[in-house]
């Protein structure tokens, strides 16, 4: 539609069909693939790093209260700056773009995956835990036997929540910071006014962001959430 | 010998003290089938809990053989209303779960587990998940979950509560074969009159604010119990009457002070139930 107008020249809107070309000599000569690997790498290294370190942080506030109205409802105030805004602390501290761009990514989803795990431990329904400790489970057993599989609801929403951050924060780390990519690829193909690139790597990044969304999250959460109970089942 | 003795509970809400269970004793022997009988909110699951050691008594003590009841033991395992299953384990799990504690080898693990299973006619769903099956199941599983454990006393909060009628009925009757089979003591807290005239040898009944046992009945009729016998046809009748003045005074409390009930408007169900309180 846009394109059919003709407003703007095609150098600012390119059509559907430069576009899809780009996106096929892109795979063709292996410069998105490396991209791709590239970003995906960060994006695991610092997804994981989320996870664990969200993991660790939401378990501690919620076993202990002074844990919680300390480091509690400091997360709560940071999970409302956007993670890029660390990128130059960031810079500052380990001088390296590469570093510096998994640290923001894992700021990213550090606080959501806390606040998820905290919440999901918070609700472990309480006959499930009095269940337990009249069959002689306590201390740790308890926890990890008990409290921890009870919360895997919210663990699993909990991560689907940090991946999504963490993709956002490693495409606005990337459009800012150094290295190979789909960020910064985004960046050059604005560079040097080549406005196809930016949208065939825009196509890109919305494809791979719902794709990991619906076919992995989506999935893991619905069958969790059903085995858990908290889901009828569907025609069985 | 299970000895509760001059137990008071008090809950502290919101700065209020509320008394929910004032000066109760009681002694069962072993292998009594014992039935907690009162209105809902009268202090039954409080009692039952401090029994079996997830709620600390205000007052008194709760012996065991003659030890203090300090916290849950493996040797009073409860039933609840709701399966209580562990969602994300298969059934087989579920009824393990207790069992791998007390040091057994996995293979007699397994093995426990699923002869106990068999007992309750669920050796076809050993893989299952508690969300494939029906409540009555999912019930059935508590029940070998609390049994394999082999308790001294099995605890059991309304354990049929939730089931429909058809459900209900059958696994009365299988309960009552599991105690004739084990000889258990068994502390069984109920709201519905016939359950409790059908499956005890004897039956407390409470009353309410604060709760305290105003009866304490034998129940003499043979087992297997049929439903019609007239000796618990008697009981149950006798035991409306006494709890219709319980029933009136909280009536009474809650609703206009003029309120009263004459006993042919009675609104008991054809279950004769004391509401459907939880
Ligand atoms: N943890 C608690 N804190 C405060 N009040 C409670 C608590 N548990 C139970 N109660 C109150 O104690 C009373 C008795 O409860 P409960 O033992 O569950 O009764 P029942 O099982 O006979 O229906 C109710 O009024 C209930 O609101
Ligand atoms: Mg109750």
């Amino acid at each position: 539609m846009v394109f059919r107008l003709q407003i703007w020249p095609d150098l600012f809107f390119p059509s559907p069909i430069t576009v899809a070309e780009t996106l096929i000599n892109g795979f063709q000569d292996g410069s998105f693939t490396l991209a791709l690997a590239v970003s995906f790498r960060r994006l695991l290294i610092g997804f994981t790093l989320a996870v664990f370190g969200g993991t660790l942080l939401g378990i501690l506030t919620a076993s202990f209260t002074w844990a919680d109205e300390t480091i509690g409802s400091l997360i709560l105030s940071l999970q409302s700056v956007p993670s890029i805004v660390w990128l130059p602390l960031a810079l500052l501290w380990f001088k390296m773009g590469e570093a510096a761009i998994i640290f923001v990514v894992t700021i990213g989803g550090t606080w959501s995956m806390a606040l998820s795990v905290a919440s999901g431990i918070k609700n472990v329904p309480v006959i499930l835990v009095r269940a337990a400790r009249t069959m002689g489970a306590s201390g740790l057993p308890l926890f990890t036997e008990v409290i921890i599989p009870a919360s895997v609801p919210h663990l699993i929403t909990g991560m689907r929540l940090a991946w999504a951050f963490s993709w956002r924060a490693l495409m606005a780390g990337e459009l800012i910071g150094t290295g190979k990519g789909l960020g910064q690829m985004l960046m050059w193909g604005r560079d040097f006014g080549n406005m196809s690139l930016v949208l065939a790597i825009m196509i890109l990044i919305a494809v791979i962001g719902s794709v990991t969304d619906n076919l992995i999250f989506k999935r893991l959460e619905i069958t969790v959430l059903r085995r858990w109970g908290q889901l009828p089942d569907s025609a069985s | 010998m299970l000895e509760i003795i001059q137990v008071g509970k008090t809950f502290t809400k919101n700065q209020k003290d509320l008394e929910v269970l004032f000066n109760i004793n009681l002694r069962v022997p072993e292998g009594e089938f014992i039935s907690l009988l009162g209105p809902s909110g009268c202090g039954k699951s409080t009692l039952l809990n401090m029994v079996a050691g997830l709620d600390k008594p205000s007052s008194g003590t709760i012996t065991i053989s003659g030890k203090h009841v300090t916290g849950p033991g493996t040797d009073r395992v409860v039933v609840f209303q709701e399966a209580a299953l562990f969602p994300w384990l298969t059934v087989l799990d579920n009824v393990c779960f207790g069992l791998k504690r007390l040091g057994l080898s996995k293979t007699e693990t397994k093995q426990k587990a699923s002869m106990t299973l068999k007992k309750v006619h669920l050796s076809k769903f050993l893989q299952a998940y508690p969300h494939e099956l029906s409540g009555g199941m999912r019930q059935r599983v508590a029940i070998a979950r609390a049994l394999v454990m082999d308790p001294q006393i099995l605890l059991m909060d309304e354990p049929f509560g939730a089931l429909d009628e058809q459900t209900r009925l059958m696994l009365q009757k299988e309960l009552e074969d599991i105690y004739l089979e084990t000889k258990k003591t068994i502390l069984f807290v109920t709201h519905n009159i016939r359950e409790a005239v059908l499956l005890s040898d004897r039956i407390i009944v409470l009353g309410t604010r604060p709760g305290r046992i105003i009866k304490d009945l034998r129940v003499r009729a043979a087992r297997p119990r049929q439903h019609n016998d007239s000796n618990l046809i008697y009981l149950e009748n006798k035991i409306m009457d006494i709890l219709q003045v319980e029933i009136e005074k909280v009536a009474k409390e809650e609703l206009d002070d003029d309120y009263t009930l004459t006993k042919d408007s009675f609104p008991w169900d054809p279950d004769r139930d004391l509401g459907s309180g939880i």
